[in-house]
């Protein structure tokens, strides 16, 4: 198994130009937890995983991976400790065809998966291995942004949303991706508005509001308390 | 007219065309990658050939190690403005890299007319170059023939590095979304410095290709990136292919317009950017947003 990495924010806050988005976020995800942070749109959910990404221009307050402060590092910096982020627009490139897609993100270590096994576990990503990364479906890209993070030997895995807007048979394939990562010991950080998806593969859920962390349910709380998790998604 | 003449001026016009395409070539990259219009590409150009006279003159190294130095040194500058000045442009809008660099044109030239004047400055054609082919319907001197093959060899060189290696993958993908490059783990700023690097190392290449035929001067820049700007603008901004087939073409198309209607062929090259302007604004290659 890999050695997962553990990732720990404090205080965190972040900006977009002049508007102040995180406004003191503190949360833990140990070596090996899947935790999930759910919440109403423009939560600041997306922004937290941008600011661990090292994507914001202006943040303050800690960051630590395996206990190595990284607030202030540059992305790469970030992506060689062994950070895979797959975004929620999917980043997929117009100009690289899918094996190049597969291909850029640089290897951390030989840990990861080979291209082989990734087609294996993709076989709609084999037969269109050729094709420009934008000429994909919906659901093909977003496999593609998962499977193209499996190569490099990460450890610590930011999902934002990766089920929003596919259909069940491309959200079950998703899922076992997931399940395999989380399987092979890996720590995972997933913003998800699915709390079914959720609920499914997290240890915890952290429930983000205007930009603070609100509350937070383990897994055994859920059941009791759903109707608290259906108001604070607004459903 | 004699065939003389009319494969004269095409011979003429391919080898202005591999210039044009080398530069225009250098300039796409650049814009692509790092968005910043680069005035002073013909300074590089002007860098290049002098750097080639310098290296003959000053420390007794002839051509074929210059063809190699030169573009050398033309990209090793390049890198130093690129850390020191140029990277400080690309969170503002376009015009203030074209300015940046417009002046860095003003003062490269400048400082070299201070200290070599204007007078052209010739560059002997290597010995193994010299001469040429009879070829029946014309007189190809075999330096001209030169010319032309290194340059079309290199722009597609350079286009198979960007389209078919790693390393070209890494420069597409941080000339279509930087940020998130980085987020993969590849070191974008650094790539930006090389990118602009090879741009203007393509513009030093041209610059010591042209020696030999044109003479050495500190102005040997300054027109020529007007032309170059307008292939650019025909062949698509951010196209490699635009940039090297339009380069190529439209030196050809200059060099018949000197044989058919000679008072037009300065302005041939500006009639079509016209066109192409009001026909497909994103240019020939180039791709609609």
């Amino acid at each position: 198994m890999a050695d997962a990495l553990s990732l720990s924010i404090k205080d965190l806050q972040a900006f977009y130009g002049d508007s102040h988005v995180l406004h003191g976020v503190s949360l833990d995800v140990a070596a090996g937890e899947v935790v999930t942070i759910i919440g109403r749109n423009g939560a600041g959910k997306t922004t937290t995983l941008r600011a661990v990404m090292g994507m914001l221009e202006r943040r303050t307050g800690s960051i630590t991976l395996g206990g190595k402060e990284v607030i202030g590092a540059a992305p790469e910096r970030i992506a060689r400790l062994g950070v895979a982020y797959v975004p929620e627009e999917r980043g997929i490139y117009a100009t690289l065809d899918v094996t190049e897609n597969l291909m850029l993100p640089r290897k951390v270590n030989d840990r990861g998966m080979s291209l082989e096994r990734i087609y294996k576990l993709f076989p709609n990503l084999y037969e269109r291995r050729g094709s420009q990364g934008t000429r994909l479906s919906g659901g093909e890209q977003q496999m593609l942004a998962i499977a193209r993070v499996l190569r490099t030997g990460a450890s610590l895995f930011l999902l934002d949303e990766p089920t929003e807007g596919l259909a069940p048979v491309i959200v079950q394939q998703i899922g076992a991706a997931i399940e395999l990562m989380k399987q092979e010991g890996h720590t995972i950080l997933l913003v998800e508005q699915n709390f079914r998806f959720a609920t499914r593969i997290a240890d915890r859920h952290y429930v983000m509001e205007r930009g603070r962390i609100i509350d937070q349910i383990p897994r055994a709380e859920i059941a009791a308390r759903e109707s608290q998790i259906q108001q604070y998604l607004g459903i | 007219m004699s065939t003389q003449v009319l494969f004269g001026q095409l011979l003429v016009g391919l080898i202005n065309g591999s210039f044009y395409a080398l530069l225009a070539l250098g300039f796409a990259i650049i814009f692509g990658l790092l968005g910043i219009i680069n005035v002073a590409q013909g300074t590089f150009y002007m860098i290049g050939a002098f750097g080639g006279w310098m290296l003959l003159n000053y420390a007794g190294i002839g051509y074929w190690p210059a063809l190699i130095l030169a573009p050398l040194i033309a990209g090793v500058i390049g890198m130093a403005l690129e850390k020191t000045l140029i990277s400080r442009m690309y969170k503002l809008d376009h015009i203030y890299g074209l300015l940046l660099t417009y002046g860095l044109m003003m003062f490269i030239m400048g400082a070299f007319i201070w200290f070599y004047a204007t007078a052209p400055r010739p560059y002997p054609v290597p010995p193994e170059l010299g001469g040429g082919y009879n070829l029946g319907f014309m007189f190809l001197p075999k330096y001209r023939a030169w010319v032309v093959v290194v340059s079309v060899v290199f722009c597609f060189a350079t286009w198979f590095v960007i389209e078919k290696t790693s390393v070209g993958r890494n420069l597409r993908a941080a000339t279509e979304n930087p940020m998130l490059t980085r987020a993969f783990g590849i070191n974008v700023p650094a790539l930006l410095t090389f990118g602009f690097g090879v741009g203007v190392a393509l513009a030093g290449l041209a610059g010591v290709l042209a020696g030999p035929i044109k003479n050495v001067t500190p102005l040997m820049g300054g027109e020529l990136v007007i032309v170059v700007f307008a292939i650019v603008v025909v062949g698509g901004m951010q196209s490699i292919l635009g940039a090297i087939i339009t380069g190529l073409s439209l030196g050809v198309l200059e060099g018949l317009t000197k044989v058919f209607y000679a008072r037009g062929s300065d302005m041939v090259i500006f009639v079509v950017m016209v066109i192409v302007l009001l026909v497909k604004p994103a240019g020939l290659f180039g791709k609609e947003k």
